[in-house]
């Protein structure tokens, strides 16, 4: 019998406009091709996140998708939480990341709750911060990886004291433009402004999130079987000096 | 003080001797750069001084199509003043506007966010506004301060003025409720729509907030919609499509209602978004006073634009260009290309420069699945070619099958060798791999360049030709 993955993915009707089924299409084929099965179960408002869930997608809207959303969103806190507590591993990337923080402040100080989930918040600024970007992350200690992709976004995410980032801005902005951090990142969870969309040329992440994933039920992540990933990599290293070129860089 | 109109536009018409001598371009917006420096309001008392007014027309897809339509609906009855090389941006009208000697109506095509400053300084009589989709998010931020921008130009607008809307996208219609003189252009065929696409924008209405209800979609999210919150629904259009029968990449034909009369019209460039740009010229000449067969005959005769479904033979073999450049555009034309039969060859060039986007996550929005079927080959160019290879490599399309050929030049020399004797080869190019690959076309002359084409739109519509 194939291992089944289960991936709830949510909102994807409001949350899409990074093409995030491009992130879904790389974790179903590399899934696939281990002989993993990759079940993905959309979940709208008002829904409630599936049982034996492995792993957890957001993607990004614009204002008023986020909007729509929201308040909903805010309402998952302990459904979320106790998804991570039982191992389930997540990646939420751009407006999904804001908002598993604690909310977003916008221009005229109106707050959007968000789920609370991860140790940040997010503020409007002056000006977005649009542009091709590279961060170096650690996941594992010792396992170093280039990350690259692009970003977009007015707000300005402010992690708390003590937590971690996903990654250290090589290129780009990143958070807020100043600390040189990029994302957050708590256990098995990872929140991102990095599009583009963010897996196909970071397959070695997208790796990583299934053996997360698949972690859940063994109670340790599984090492996978390499694939060939020369296109990939040549995609990486065009992004990577598109980065180096015009990344960080106000319009 | 104030540079004298005279001098301003002088110096600035050298500029564009300059640019075309030294061969660096056209001189399609390096004039009407220097104009702008030299005087910030030569732009308006220019426009002023058309006897009839300007029109302009804006759209994220399709403006430089309906442009060319609308020029060949009015060139009858005026002496038009043009931008007829895609020139779109402030710069592009400004020189426009210095070759409006002896020119009677302004007829600009605008970019999308470009629209409010233009729009001030030209004051149009008419605006036509095709449709707004999801495109180039890193120039413009999100599609809702797109819309918004246009809000504010529709609030500006003169009462005397025209406004049409293409009724079937609803933020559009929108922007129009509640203003009297407005024309309303959409397509009532019923066997041409389907359900509301992946990369559909406008899914949740501006106004509650609440998801429409669609009852039938025809290109993005343009469709027939209503929503369940507000009771905001499309309104029955004053001018539109029926009966429609599309000819494969050769074109289509319809029949065309409008407000007085109903005639039948057989356009030369294929696909339903050719209808919808068809439709916004017959609505923006019928506006300005156009009869109907003069709308008939000018959308009968409208070529290709500039890459836009151009044909052009290269020895025994033909090429057939397709610009692609966001998620909607995209899938209407890979919806049209398979409509006449998959092609066993396709050439597809992703740049990322500011003008074809600089985020090439659009990719990852566009259906190309339905190609997969019969293709055997995929020759992926551009700067990001790779990055294409991957969409179709995740779609399932063997990697074995695609070649990366980064020059759009090297690629098309492979894809024609790829294509049999008495062959077509489609080329499906972003903006600038395009305009690489009219260099190369110009370079061997098997075509024109692109200002050379514009000089003769624009003699072909009356005015003279730019010194």
């Amino acid at each position: 019998m194939t291992t089944r993955i289960r991936l709830c993915h949510l909102y994807p009707d409001q949350l899409n406009i990074y093409a995030d089924r491009g992130n879904i299409a790389v974790l179903r084929s590399r899934a696939e091709r281990r002989g993993y099965e990759l079940e993905v179960i959309g979940v709208g408002v008002g829904e409630t996140l599936s049982p034996e869930c492995d792993l957890i997608y957001l993607g990004g809207g614009q204002d008023r998708e986020q909007a729509l959303i929201a308040p909903d969103l805010a309402r998952r806190a302990d459904e979320i939480s106790s998804a991570l507590e039982d191992g389930t591993a997540l990646l939420a990337v751009c407006g999904g990341y804001q908002l598993l923080g604690r909310g977003y402040r916008d221009r005229t100080g109106v707050e959007m709750r968000g789920a609370g989930v991860l140790p940040l918040e997010t503020v409007a600024g002056e000006g977005r911060m649009i542009g091709d970007v590279s961060i170096e992350c650690e996941l594992d200690p010792g396992d170093t990886h280039s990350v690259v992709g692009f970003e977009n976004h007015g707000g300005r995410t402010h992690l708390d004291p003590g937590a971690v980032a996903f990654g250290r801005v090589v290129h780009g902005f990143g958070n807020e433009g100043a600390s040189g951090f990029e994302g957050c990142r708590l256990g098995k969870a990872i929140g991102t402004y990095l599009h583009g969309p963010l897996l196909p040329r970071n397959p070695w992440l997208a790796d990583w999130l299934l053996a997360q994933a698949l972690g859940r039920r063994r109670g340790e992540a599984p090492d996978l079987e390499p694939l060939d990933d020369e296109l990939e990599h040549q995609a990486h290293a065009v992004a990577l000096k598109r980065a180096r070129e015009r990344g960080g860089k106000f319009p | 003080m104030r540079i004298p109109l005279v001098l301003s536009t002088l110096v600035a018409r050298s500029a564009g001797v300059v640019s075309r001598f030294s061969g660096k371009g056209g001189g399609t917006t390096m004039p009407g750069r220097v104009l702008m420096a030299l005087d910030p309001g030569a732009s308006a008392r220019l426009a002023r001084r058309l006897k009839q007014g300007s029109a302009i027309i804006s759209a994220t897809n399709g403006k430089t199509t309906s442009a060319a339509m609308a020029a060949a609906i009015l060139a009858s009855r005026y002496r038009l003043a043009g931008n007829p090389a895609g020139a779109n941006l402030s710069s592009g009208v400004a020189t426009a506007l210095l070759h409006t000697r002896g020119a009677e109506l302004g007829l600009f095509e605008v970019d999308e966010a470009a629209l409010p400053r233009v729009a001030e300084a030209v004051r149009p009589r008419a605006l036509c506004l095709g449709n707004l989709f999801r495109d180039q998010l890193d120039r413009y931020g999100e599609l809702e301060i797109l819309a918004e921008r246009w809000r504010g130009v529709v609030a500006g607008l003169a009462a005397s003025s025209t406004l049409i809307v293409n009724e079937d996208d609803p933020q559009l219609a929108q922007l129009a409720r509640g203003r009297a003189g407005v024309i309303r252009f959409g397509i009532e065929d019923a066997s041409h729509g389907g359900p509301l696409p992946h990369a559909a924008d406008a899914r949740y209405c501006s106004a509650c907030g609440v998801a429409y209800d669609y009852r039938l979609a025809y290109v993005g999210h343009l469709g027939e919609y209503s929503c369940p919150g507000c009771g905001f629904e499309r309104l029955k259009p004053d001018i539109w499509a029926e009966l429609i029968a599309l000819d494969g990449l050769t074109g289509s034909s319809f029949l065309l209602h409008l407000p007085e009369e109903t005639l039948s019209v057989r356009l030369g460039l294929p696909g339903l978004y050719n209808i919808y740009n068809a439709l916004a010229a017959a609505a923006l000449g019928y506006a300005l006073g156009a009869q109907a067969s003069e709308i008939v005959s000018g959308l009968e005769s409208t070529e290709a634009a500039f890459g836009r479904s151009e044909r052009i033979e290269i020895g025994e073999k033909r090429l057939l260009l397709l610009l692609i450049k966001n998620p909607t555009g995209a899938n209407e034309v890979v919806r049209t290309i398979v409509a006449s039969g998959t092609p066993k060859t396709l050439v597809i060039a992703l740049n990322d420069g500011i003008a074809d986007g600089q985020d090439v996550s659009w990719i990852w929005d566009v259906d190309f699945e339905p190609l997969l079927g019969g293709l055997e080959r995929l020759v992926a160019s551009g700067g990001r070619a790779a990055e294409l290879a991957l969409r179709f490599k995740y779609a399932g399309f063997p990697e074995s099958r695609i070649e990366l050929v980064p020059s759009p030049a090297e690629a098309l020399d492979r894809g024609l060798e790829l294509t049999g004797a008495d062959g077509e080869l489609i080329v499906c190019p972003t903006y600038t791999a395009m305009l690489e690959l009219q260099s190369v076309l110009a370079q061997r002359g098997y075509a024109d360049r692109y200002w050379q084409r514009a000089a003769r739109a624009r003699e072909a519509s009356g005015t003279r030709k730019p010194r």
